[in-house]
């Protein structure tokens, strides 16, 4: 076989090798469903175009020449949406380097390695890119609707967003590998790929809170302050909200740019990607933590079961990227709280919301890891505990969790306002009872190290625990707010979580 | 009182799935004798052990484990008993230490006891440079000792083990059998699955044949050969005579 013949049939079976996965993932791993997927994922991406036409619909009249505050909104969304893809990138390219089972075969075959982890470094690329596109697509398309054909060029720009978030993330974690070692890289990539997503929201939000008192990032966007710190029309800062227009000029040489700097990480960074991919796969050998020895400690079995249980949520890297994730989260409406001490703004209504919005999602979090998730099913299934004990203690470990994150929170709201406190507490008890308990009705045996895949094993109950989060979120607010239409969300959000019941699995 | 009953009576024990797994199996091991099952793929081994351990619902039948009626109180059952599956079953965010703690914790060992038995018997697998190192860096031989460890450190009477050597080097499966066989003489009682067969001829004092989920033999060697009528035998040649006897008939 020629080098050519040998890295276009590499290339194929990389592409299928990403197009079963991203079908398993959709279809929950069952191949009949495969239809149905495709027809539930036509139909999710035209109804994606309402929201989309909701948020983006009343840009599409504008046209260059833009003006500074257009481009600087236009600019600070672009750059969002990359952070967003970079965030996914780098969760795909670690996912490259630990979970496949392929390394040993390709590294042990008789070809160059370079070429082969060149196509690698491609086909990461492509299925983000790909990925981008499918969710912008939506947007372009009211754009493209509403306001003309020039707007076609915004694939264009999600194009080069993609293919360079996928060559800074490659650079980025090959870096990680070689800085902190792969031990470390994984949950540094996590922790990473959490913060950088949510990052730039947040940090415009801040900003926002600490200027103006509000949560609306377009404050600080559309401000004076970003006027004066907005590099000058010619700069090349604005190609990308140029280019998104229409104007062919920035449009290509953007396009070039991300291209290049892809080809320069593949050529950097290929010969090196084997070294990454044979330390990562040796780490799991190599590298055991230790911990002091010390007496065991008197425990009843519910306690034994408990005390493990918070053990490995301390230990889990998951829980801690998404843990750091919620509180960045919780970081703004905290500001705005802290804030509201000063002033007594209305807008501390807001925090309650937010809270108990991460609660709930947090809680479904946990509760997969604590009851779905157990390394040592039939460890626990042979102990001489009934199977409500053993379910009756990781449930409390999962509201004592949420109990221990969300309680300060709580406390402060508390000493600001009383009722918003007592109503935010009554939400996140209501949220984290709701979500763990459709856990439990949903529940599957399975690693802890397939959380990742957890959505795809029931899309009803991802579904349903989203769905509840927001649901008690709103009747929270309402409870503050509206108080008669907080009894109607609250029928909306039981009649949700009374339907997944309904719909759960027999029990095996 | 206990120690007149027999460690394991199983009485017409059935499970289906999309065919029968296990058909009306009569089973009865003695208190402090090891006991080998063996069998073809397929043939119900693991089912039975399953049920027996509390980790599969019978559709029909009795276990008794040391007279305790397993499915009426299984708590009191699985007091007494252990189970240990071919893939080992530990945490990989916990050391062995600690795993240990959790399963005298489960079983509701005093923790003084426990923490002493706890490093002897790791140390005795030859565990001791990794008492507190986390699990998941470690082979599956190394995981497999700790799961071990944790199924004797609450000193059961009745120890159920299905392809305990699965994967195991020379020396791990040596450590292994060694310690078996120490909790034998000591009036234990231990069940093994096992496919190979020389183990089971060198350590079992009784080998139960399971087939089509029916023991279609059972005895020592000596008795399966005299069985048989063939005297010179190994028990590679009865199993596969028995097995192939069996297909035939069905």
């Amino acid at each position: 076989m020629t080098s050519a013949t040998a890295l276009s049939w590499f290339a194929r079976h990389e592409l299928r090798l990403a197009w079963r996965e991203w079908l398993a993932m959709m279809t929950g791993g069952r191949r009949r469903r495969t239809r149905a997927a495709v027809i539930g994922l036509i139909l999710f991406a035209a109804m994606l175009h309402l929201p989309a036409w909701a948020v983006i619909g009343r840009f599409s009249d504008l046209r260059a020449p833009l003006d500074q505050d257009s481009l600087i909104i236009m600019t600070a969304t672009i750059f969002l949406a990359w952070a967003l893809i970079l965030s996914q990138a780098i969760e795909s390219v670690t996912r490259v380097f630990y979970a496949r089972a392929d390394l040993d075969l390709i590294m042990s075959s008789p070809t160059r390695l370079a070429e082969i982890f060149s196509v690698r470094i491609a086909a990461i690329a492509l299925s983000v890119t790909a990925m981008a596109l499918l969710f912008a697509t939506p947007f372009v398309d009211v754009l493209v609707f509403e306001g003309g054909a020039r707007w076609l060029s915004a694939f264009g720009v999600v194009v080069a967003a993609g293919l360079s978030a996928a060559a800074v993330a490659i650079a980025i974690t090959i870096m990680l590998f070689r800085l902190i070692g792969p031990a470390r890289t994984r949950l540094v990539a996590q922790i990473l790929a959490a913060i950088i997503g949510a990052g730039f929201v947040i940090a415009l939000q801040i900003a926002a809170i600490v200027s103006y008192g509000t949560l609306s990032r377009f404050a600080i966007l559309t401000s004076d302050t970003a006027s004066t710190l907005a590099p000058g029309a010619a700069s090349m800062v604005w190609w990308p909200a140029r280019a998104a227009t229409g104007d062919a000029a920035t449009l290509l040489p953007l396009l070039s740019a991300s291209l290049v700097l892809l080809g320069v990480v593949m050529a950097v960074f290929s010969p090196r990607f084997a070294d990454t991919a044979i330390n990562a796969s040796a780490y799991t050998v190599s590298t055991a933590r230790s911990s002091r020895a010390r007496a065991f400690r008197k425990a009843s079995r519910q306690q034994a079961l408990r005390r493990k249980e918070f053990i490995l949520l301390w230990r889990d890297p998951w829980l801690i990227s998404q843990t750091l994730m919620q509180l960045l989260y919780l970081v703004p409406p905290a500001l705005l709280l802290w804030r509201s001490f000063a002033d007594s703004a209305a807008a501390i209504v807001l925090v309650t919301p937010v809270i108990v919005m991460a609660a709930g999602q947090l809680a479904g979090g946990l509760a997969w890891l604590t009851i779905s998730g157990e390394d040592a099913a039939d460890l626990v299934a042979s102990a001489p505990l009934s199977p409500a004990q053993v379910i009756r203690a990781k449930i409390e470990v999962v509201l004592i969790a949420i109990g221990a994150i969300f309680a300060p929170l709580v406390a402060a709201l508390a000493l600001a306002a009383p009722w918003h406190a007592t109503v935010t507490a009554g939400g996140i008890v209501v949220a984290a009872t709701s979500a763990t308990a459709i856990q439990l009705w949903f529940r599957v045996q399975a690693r802890r190290s397939q959380f990742r895949s957890r959505q795809t094993s029931s899309r009803l109950a991802t579904f349903a625990e989203a769905f509840c989060s927001i649901g008690w979120a709103a009747t929270a607010v309402l409870l503050l707010t509206i108080p008669m239409a907080a009894t109607i969300s609250a029928l909306m959000t039981s009649a949700i979580l009374a339907a997944a019941w309904k719909l759960r699995p027999a029990a095996g | 009182m206990m120690s007149e009953h027999a460690a394991l009576q199983l009485r017409g024990l059935t499970k289906r799935f999309d065919r029968t797994a296990v058909d009306a199996l009569d089973l009865n091991v003695r208190a402090g004798e090891f006991y080998a099952l063996v069998g073809p793929n397929g043939a119900g081994k693991t089912t039975t052990l399953r049920m027996v351990a509390g980790l599969l619902r019978p559709d029909a039948g009795s276990i008794a484990i040391f007279g305790i009626d397993a499915r009426r109180d299984p708590a009191a059952a699985k007091q007494v008993m252990a189970w240990i599956s071919d893939e080992p079953m530990i945490y990989d965010k916990l050391t062995p230490l600690e795993y240990l703690e959790f399963v005298a914790g489960l079983w509701g060992i005093d923790p003084v006891v426990a923490r002493s038995s706890a490093h002897d018997l790791l140390v005795s697998l030859g565990l001791e440079a990794h008492l507190n190192q986390r699990c998941e860096g470690f082979s599956k031989g190394m995981r497999q000792k700790v799961a071990l460890a944790g199924a004797l450190v609450h000193d059961p009477r009745l120890i159920i083990l299905d392809e305990p050597l699965t994967g195991l080097d020379a020396v791990s499966a040596r450590h292994v059998k060694g310690l078996l066989a120490d909790r034998v003489r000591n009036g234990d009682t231990v069940i093994m699955t096992t496919h190979i067969l020389e183990v089971a001829e060198r350590m079992a004092d009784r080998i139960g044949v399971i087939a089509a989920g029916r023991l279609v033999a059972e005895g020592t060697l000596a008795e399966l050969r005299q069985e048989s009528g063939r005297a010179d035998f190994s028990l590679e040649e009865l199993f596969i005579a028995l097995v192939d006897l069996e297909a035939t008939a069905a």
